[in-house]
């Protein structure tokens, strides 16, 4: 009995609701008028109290905005304004429209750029991301020893191979000198 | 203030930064006391979502104390423990006059399809999020919901996001009495899925993933059957087979963009990113559903394109209902069901991380490790387990 193709009498329902008395609340929310959005959302609006349409944010920073708008919306984030090259990318993402795959591609190539360039100013500022912290290497070891005992053999064999490959080639360059 | 800092795909650190400020007149700060790690904060941890710019600060669900508010701002105060929804929303253009919330078109100015997310990148309004001490809440007056004094902070930070949208995932399928309703994810999203399908008054629940202690979670939460996807050949075959060959009556995709279970959708969508992530589930939801069935979609997809059988959806007659939650619309009744104790949300959360382990949480979360089904991130400070009224204090 899984397709219901007849709407259930009461007999039925009694029925049902002693076959699923071990889930509690079953059916607590058949009743369609006790459901917020079915078929549809209502009108009017369910919020507490009455709403003024929002007064428009005061901007100080750049703030990117989708082609199929005329301007920023009366609200909106202020963090991380565009920046770098990063930056250029995301502005030149924006003016393609939503509909354009441009505009997505072109932005997630800025998030791979922006990788790099937050790299660099943090080498710069004389910090070396901790990266076995940054990806949760203590919780891998906590839970998943073998994963971990893996991926530092792994580490330590692909150090071994890359000292291999360029020893011969510092030896070379000596004789060559 | 201590804050959760995206370093780029795979890396997070925990960083002190700035205090948010007020920068609009309805505005206001909030101290947050809990934040939950979602499912589809994984997107942006793994790089999947556009415009996710390094150093933002994720975390889309939250509870906290009011520290001060914006002068347009008549109803909430200083003081009161609120639960935030996760959307941010204004109330009073066309999109929300219809209750929906999650479109609203006064929040987000980078793209008009979603409206503004807490911590879910530019592309959802350049917000920071609550995985931090400190976060700035626009339009206070709307979004935030008082938390009642007797509720478990755990219950209200799944009222953020997490139950609401397993709520209205079953409610847009559209569900009949007796109808067989098969979830695909098990995870915290499914799982309350499953549940609410039974106050929905469906006959039979089935629930499919391929982590056993998900599955066997879910079987004791939601009292439902299970398919590990790894076990059966094909899966809307399956489907067929158990429900007289005709196909479940509702299907409802709780999974998403990082779908495991193709190999050739894994390598399009996550691997090469040739399409908004992997379709798996909805190929499943399509082809398992009986003719004149209903889909329903929550599970999170890129802005880009997949490829979908909208052809075996049309030719079947399908109703396909979509959208992230518009979590206020549901919050009363919600509550009531909570009160009523019809259903127990914080079951789910397996794990409470302190803030400055958010890498750990991250990765715990992500790489399915000790049996996470839920993590919640606890500020400096804030206390472990408490009520509402308890943490104010
Ligand atoms: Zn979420
Ligand atoms: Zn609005």
């Amino acid at each position: 009995m899984n397709t219901s193709f007849t709407t259930p009498g009461d007999e039925d329902r009694a029925a049902s609701r002693a076959r699923f008395a071990h889930i509690v609340g079953w059916g607590a929310d058949l009743d369609r008028a006790m459901r917020p959005g079915v078929p549809k959302e209502r009108t009017p609006p369910r919020l507490p109290h009455p709403v003024e349409p929002p007064q428009q944010q005061h901007a100080d920073v750049e703030v990117l905005h989708s082609t199929e708008r005329p301007g920023i919306t009366p609200v909106f984030g202020t963090t991380l304004p565009p920046s770098g090259l990063s930056g250029r990318l995301r502005r030149a993402a924006f003016r393609h429209s939503e509909n354009d795959i441009r505009h997505w591609m072109m932005l997630l190539l800025a998030d791979r750029v922006q990788m790099g360039e937050a790299l660099c100013s943090d080498l710069a500022r004389g910090h070396v991301p901790n990266l076995y912290a940054e990806m949760g290497g203590r919780a891998e070891l906590r839970h998943n020893p073998m994963g971990a005992a893996r991926k530092a053999a792994i580490g330590i064999a692909a150090v071994a191979v890359l000292c291999m490959v360029l020893k011969p080639r510092k030896r070379a360059r000596r004789l060559r000198g | 203030m201590l804050a959760m800092n995206y370093r780029g795909p795979y890396r997070i650190r925990a960083v002190q930064k700035q205090e948010p400020e007020i920068e609009h007149p309805g505005d206001a700060i909030v101290r947050v006391t809990r934040s939950c790690i979602c499912g589809s904060d994984l997107h942006l941890y793994h790089g999947l979502v556009p415009d996710t710019r390094i150093g933002s600060t994720f975390g889309h669900e939250f509870t906290g104390v009011v520290e001060a508010v914006g002068p347009a701002v008549q109803h909430l105060k200083p003081g009161d423990h609120v639960l935030v929804p996760f959307n941010i929303f204004c109330g009073s253009c066309y999109f929300c006059q219809k209750e929906l919330y999650s479109n609203c078109h006064a929040t987000n100015p980078e793209a008009t399809a979603v409206g503004g997310i807490f911590g879910y990148s530019h592309t959802a309004g350049g917000y920071d999020g609550g995985q931090a001490e400190y976060v700035r809440v626009p339009m206070a007056d709307v979004g935030p919901t008082v938390i009642p004094a007797d509720m478990h902070l755990d219950d209200a930070v799944l009222l953020t996001d997490a139950l609401p949208t397993g709520y209205q995932a079953a409610e847009m399928g559209g569900i009949d009495e007796g109808d067989t309703v098969v979830i695909f994810g098990a995870g915290p999203i499914g799982i309350f899925a499953a549940k609410s399908a039974w106050l929905l008054g469906a006959g039979r629940v089935i629930v499919v993933d391929h982590l056993e202690y998900r599955l066997d979670f879910v079987r004791t939460y939601a009292q439902c059957e299970t398919i590990d996807f790894k076990q059966v050949g094909d899966m809307a075959m399956h489907i067929k087979k158990i429900t007289d060959g005709l196909g479940a009556d509702v299907c409802i995709d709780c999974v998403g963009c990082e779908a495991a279970g193709n190999f050739a959708q894994t390598l399009l969508g996550i691997k090469l990113k040739l399409q908004g992530g992997a379709a798996t589930v909805l190929h499943w939801c399509i082809n398992s559903v009986r003719k004149g069935g209903t889909v329903s979609i929550v599970g999170v997809y890129g802005p880009t394109f997949n490829a979908i059988p909208i052809g075996n959806a049309v030719n079947k007659g399908l109703t396909l209902r979509m959208n992230q939650a518009s979590v206020k619309r549901h919050l009363p009744r919600l509550i009531e069901h909570i009160q009523a104790g019809r259903i127990e949300p914080r079951r789910v959360i397996t794990h409470h991380v302190d803030l400055a382990d958010v890498a750990d949480a991250y990765h715990l979360f992500s790489s399915k490790l000790d049996n996470c089904i839920k993590t919640v991130l606890i500020p400096p400070g804030a206390p472990r387990v408490a009520t509402a009224t308890a943490a104010m204090q």
